[in-house]
Order: structure tokens, then sequence, then C-alpha cells
């Protein structure tokens, strides 16, 4: 896992001092809050309804043991004991105090971490894989291509004042656990015919009120082009995107604007003007930073024992059959923790809990821990052999719900519990769904489900690419949820399709048992998913198993 | 014709803390919103706002809210505000963790204070 070199831990702690005067200066009355809240913003320091939010990076997604403790750390001495996980792979704190910041801001630099560019019209936290560098399915681990993205990146001088923010995932696997589609760049790594290593480029996905999936940009770009290529598309758009409107400032409606192919080709022709300005140094830093994530020490061990274990212990054989993931090397396996236990907030996690999987990961797991967009933990690499004890010990923490991509897996955004832009609020809606088919005892039976939640159009909970995605709206002063089915956000992506009327905070998680119990008597077989039959089927008999047979036909 | 004007009371966040407070008549800023001032003329609303917005080394975003009387002092009248002297809904944190009554009609919630 990369490791800050001298450069990085000065301008990280430059920062931290550069902020630490800063809100003195607030404090003191010498800066007014026009004046202070760009530069709070730029550290990743959110006004919120009932208090600051400091939202830190975790880049890509990877954390070491000791980041995690350190986490734990801020969360019980300057928050109120836990933190919450977020959507980009981010963590949020939900209470801190301005005074507190420079403090959490050195404690996060004494390992390695920091807020900077997790807010602001900035590229942000580069996202990707959850399972890289241990998934089977994958060609090449992305991690060393996001770092390079994140170093060229942070305090780019010519992107700190882009038309809007700006988010780029990079996945190595064919199967997009990224949601790459649904980002400003989204870049897939593949090989052309003659085995080089290269990407797909895709530009101008997002989700917020005009959802839109990328388009691809580039067949193949060899990897050598990548940071001229990325500058070009981002110096297309720093020129081309609008300023006027906020609304319409994303790169997604300046690619829909101008036009693909026209965007296409001022970039083409920036790229070409760009790329002998670089001089290869850039290949240079990817090989150190490629020895950093240098895989870990795989060990060669029986399994007999996690196979004795499980077939005589039904709970375990349930979690692992549906917290487990394939692993590249024989005898490991990719562990998610579930941070969805029924009738807890998506993605939240106590500092005990961080601190048990922090041990988790440094014990057992090569010490590796992941963030993944699902606000889920994962240990990328354990053992087999170790599978019992991991589970005993998240199993004591509260840990070990087993119930990965299934009907309770909910992402939420904070929502009107938390974020000063939410309509309605969230956290409520999937505590109580996860409660709700907790009791019904079907989520087995129902299989592979994504819901997601988000509290308002900005879709931080990415309900247009959840297989039913919920979205909260404030309706004359009440809140209503409106649903959207057959959204997905992996490489067969596809943007949900509204259904009817909204539904009561009351009215929402009845129609949406409806519509999970409706599915499961209208499936060919077992083994067709919801979303599997929502393709085959079309919306119509979903919409009538959540409004009835008759609101439908009055509806249309 | 302008709208008619309903009342309002003063609002914003605390600088340092962060957390909701409101402007009480004797030019304090309360965390508990029983004690606001409710403001039922629109030309002392916005003195009572410029007032509140010449304060910013004690809070941020000073702004008017809608608010109605209530039996013993103002109300929200939207379930944000009510939200905002409560807390989050999924913990005891904030407002409530404080000691502090919840105000307004919190979705969910029997008990009302309106």
């Amino acid at each position: 896992m990369y490791k800050y070199n001298e450069f990085d831990e000065g301008f990280v702690r430059s920062r931290v001092a550069q902020f630490r005067g800063q809100v003195e200066r607030r404090i003191d009355g010498s800066l007014t809050e026009d004046e202070f809240r760009p530069l709070r913003l730029m550290n990743g320091l959110y006004l919120q309804l009932h208090a600051y939010m400091l939202r830190v990076a975790v880049p890509y997604g990877t954390l070491r043991p000791d980041q995690m403790r350190q986490l734990a750390y801020i969360a019980e001495r300057w928050d109120r004991g836990y933190g919450h996980f977020t959507t980009r792979q981010n963590i949020q704190f939900n209470w801190p105090r301005l005074k507190d910041v420079p403090d959490i801001l050195e404690a996060l630099a004494d390992v390695g971490m920091h807020a900077i560019q997790t807010s602001g019209n900035c590229v942000r936290n580069v996202t990707s894989d959850h399972f890289a560098a241990a998934a089977d399915d994958e060609i090449a681990d992305p991690r060393p291509i996001a770092e390079l993205l994140r170093q060229w990146s942070t305090d780019h001088p010519e992107f700190q004042f882009l038309p809007r923010k700006f988010k780029i995932a990079v996945t190595g696997s064919p199967n997009d656990r990224a949601v790459t589609k649904s980002h400003d760049i989204g870049l897939r790594m593949i090989r052309n015919a003659a085995g080089e290593p290269g990407f797909e480029v895709l530009v101008g996905g997002g989700l917020g009120r005009t959802p839109m999936l990328a388009q691809v940009i580039r067949d193949f770009l060899p990897q050598e082009d990548l940071l001229p290529y990325v500058e070009a598309i981002l110096g297309a758009y720093n020129l081309k995107g609008r300023r006027d409107n906020k609304y319409k400032a994303r790169i997604k409606i300046t690619v829909f604007e101008n036009g693909l192919d026209a965007f296409k080709a001022d970039v083409e022709e920036r790229f070409a003007r760009l790329r002998s300005q670089w001089s290869g140094v850039d290949q240079d830093i990817l090989a150190q930073i490629e020895d950093h994530f240098a895989p870990p020490a795989f060990r060669n061990a029986p399994v007999d024992g996690f196979e004795a274990f499980r077939a005589e212990n039904p709970v375990f054989r349930a979690w692992t059959d549906t917290n487990l993931h394939t692993h590249k090397v024989e005898g490991y396996a990719i562990v998610s923790i579930s941070l969805k236990k029924h009738g807890a907030t998506p993605g939240d996690a106590t500092a005990d809990q961080m601190r048990v999987m922090a041990d988790l990961a440094e014990r057992y797991g090569h010490g590796e821990l992941r963030v993944s967009h699902e606000q889920n933990i994962i240990l990328p690499h354990v053992h087999k052999s170790d599978l019992p004890a991991v589970w005993a010990a998240l199993r004591e923490a509260e840990l070990a719900t087993a119930n990965i991509g299934l009907v309770s897996d909910i992402i939420a955004c904070p929502g009107m519990d938390y974020c000063a832009l939410a309509t309605a609020r969230s956290i409520p809606i999937a505590q109580q769904i996860a409660t709700r088919f907790d009791e019904l005892k079907v989520e087995h039976e129902v299989g592979p489900l994504k819901i997601k939640i988000s509290g308002c159009i900005n879709a931080c909970g990415h309900h247009h690419v959840g297989h039913i995605g919920i979205l909260g709206l404030d309706k004359a002063g009440v809140e209503s949820y409106q649903v959207t089915l057959g959204g997905d956000g992996t490489e067969t992506a596809a943007i949900g399709e509204k259904m009817g009327p909204g539904f009561s905070a009351d009215e929402i998680v009845g129609a949406i048992e409806r519509l999970v119990l409706g599915y499961l008597e209208i499936r060919r077989d077992e083994e067709e998913t919801f979303l599997d039959a929502f393709r085959r089927l079309g919306p119509e008999p979903f919409k009538g198993f959540l409004y009835g047979a008759k609101e439908t036909a009055d509806a249309a | 014709m302008s709208r008619r004007f309903t009342p309002k009371v003063v609002s914003a966040n605390h600088l340092i803390e962060g957390d909701a407070v409101w402007l009480t008549e004797d030019d304090r800023w309360t965390r508990d919103m029983a004690q606001a001032e409710l403001i039922e003329d629109e030309a002392v609303a916005q003195l009572r706002l410029l007032f509140a917005k010449g304060q910013p080394s004690v809070v941020v975003g000073a702004e008017l809210v809608d608010a109605a009387k209530g039996s013993d002092g103002p109300v929200p009248t939207h379930f944000r505000e009510a939200f905002r002297t409560n807390g989050p809904t999924n913990y005891v944190l904030g407002k409530r963790a404080e000691g502090l009554k919840p105000r307004g009609h919190i979705p969910g919630q029997e008990a009302d204070n309106v």
C-alpha cells in the first residue's frame, strides 16, 4: 500500500498549519464566513444541519490498520464515537467542533491521511474497485493508477476552480464494481490485441438531477498516455463547461450540449498538443508507485478446518454464502464486513468496531482494509483457515450480518438527519426496510437485490442505479418517496425508470414489501434476479405491485 | 401585491459548535427554540436579521425561518426546522442529547409540540 514520501508528508503538514491559521483568523473575526467558507471546503469541512461535518479522503478506499485505528481515535476524542463511510469510499465525521478541526487534521496527517479536495470544484477522491488486487476476475490492480491520478490532481494549479466538482473512478476488472459509468471520467483497464495495457475511457457520466451514463470517448488509450489525456479532458471541460448555472456545470452537460463528437475533437486536439510535453517522468513515478502495491506474502495452508467448521455451523455457512467473494489466490477469500446490521444506520461504524476491523486486518488480513462504495468494509486477503476466527470476532462486534448484496444491504445517504441539502430523510427508511425484511425472513430467498436511497435529487445514495431506487422529496411540506426500478451500476449500467406517484414515509416500506414479494411470485425461477425479471417483464407488473392494478390504469 | 408576511424566527448555526441556535428577544442566541423571539412584523424581521448578520464571529448563516406561535414559545412549521430542534432521528445526539424537547412535528414520533 502507498506510503507517503517526504514530499507528501511535507505538503499535508503545511496544509494543516495553513488551515490552523485560517481557523484562528475565522474565530478571532479577521475572516468573514464568506472568506472562510471556500477555505474550509478545500479542507473537507462542511456546515450541516446540526453541526460541522468533516469528510476525510480514503484514497481509492484503501486503508491500513493504523489508519483505521486513528479514525477510531478521532471519532472518540473529537466526535461522538462513530464515523460514517460514504458512497465515494470516504469517511465522514458528523460532530466536529470548528476549533478542533486543525487537531483532527494533524492526527490524520500522523497516519498519512487528509481531507484535501473532498469538497469544492476540483478533482475529488479517485475511487476504485474495493476488491482491487484480490478479485479473480481482475486484469490488473487499478490502485497504482488511482494513486498516480491522486498525486497528479492534488493541488493541480489549473484544476482547482473547475466549473463544478469532478469525479474519477478506475476499475481493473471487466466486472465493474466501481460504478465507472456514473463518473465524470470512468477508466476501465483493458489490454489491446497485442496484450499491451491501456484503458477504455468513459466520459460524461453522472447521477444527480440529470442522470446520464458515461460514453466511450476512447476505445483504447495506451497506459502511458493516461495523464496527458485526462489533462486534455479536464482542459476542454474547464473552458467549455458552463459556469452560469450550477445545475448545468458538470461535464455530463458539457458533453451532452456540445455532443460527444465535438467534445472528443477538442480533447483529441488538445491531447495531440500536450502529449509531447510529457517526458515520461509520470511513468517513472507510476513504476515507483507500483512497488508500493506489491502483493502480500500469501501463504499456502490447508483449508480442511474451514470446510469442517462450515459444514457443522449453519450460521457461519450462511455468512460465507453471502459475505465472501472468490479470491485470485487459492485458499484465500475476500471478506465483506457488513455495516448494515438490520435496523442500523447504513455505513456507520463505532470506534470499537473500527478497532476490531483494524485488529482483524492486522492479524488475518495482511494489513489491508477497504471501504466499498456500498458502505461496507472489506478485508481483501483472508486465508480460509482463518475465517472461523474472523467471523467469531466480527460476531462479537455485531459485524457479522450475512446480508451482502441482499435486500437489507442498502446504500443510504445521510439525508435530512444530517445533511443541509436534503429534502427528506433516508436513514430511517433504510432502517425500516431492513428491519421489515429481517422479520419476513425472505431476503436469502429473494437473492441479489440492490436498494439505494437518496434524500435529495443530488443522488449521493445512487438511487438512479439501484435495482430499486428510492428518492426522498419534500412534497408540500411532507416527506415523500419516489420509486425508480431497473437501475444498475455495473458493466451493464442503466438508469432506473420512474414509477408513479411518490409514497409517504408511512407507506414506502409497505410498498417496497409488496414489490419484492410480488417479484417472488412472478420470477421465472430462483435463478432469475429482481433486475433480470424487471428487464424481462418491463415495469407494468411491478407498478401493479406498487400501486394495485386499478391505480396503475388510472395513472396511465 | 407582496405576499402576506408569515411569522418568523431568526435562526443560524453556532460558529464553533455548528449547532442550531435562535435569536431571543433580549439579543441572546439560544439552543432552545422555545426561547426564540417570534417576529410578526416584516420590518422588525428585517432589522432583527441585520442584527444577527452583524455577529459573524458568533453565528453562521443567519436567516429568517417560518415559525408559529406555540403554547410555550415558537414552534417550527416545516419538518426540516423541527429536525433542527431535535437532532438526527437515528441516534440520540445533538439537541435531544442535551435534554432539549423537540418542537413541532417530527414525522414518526408520537409527541408533537405544536
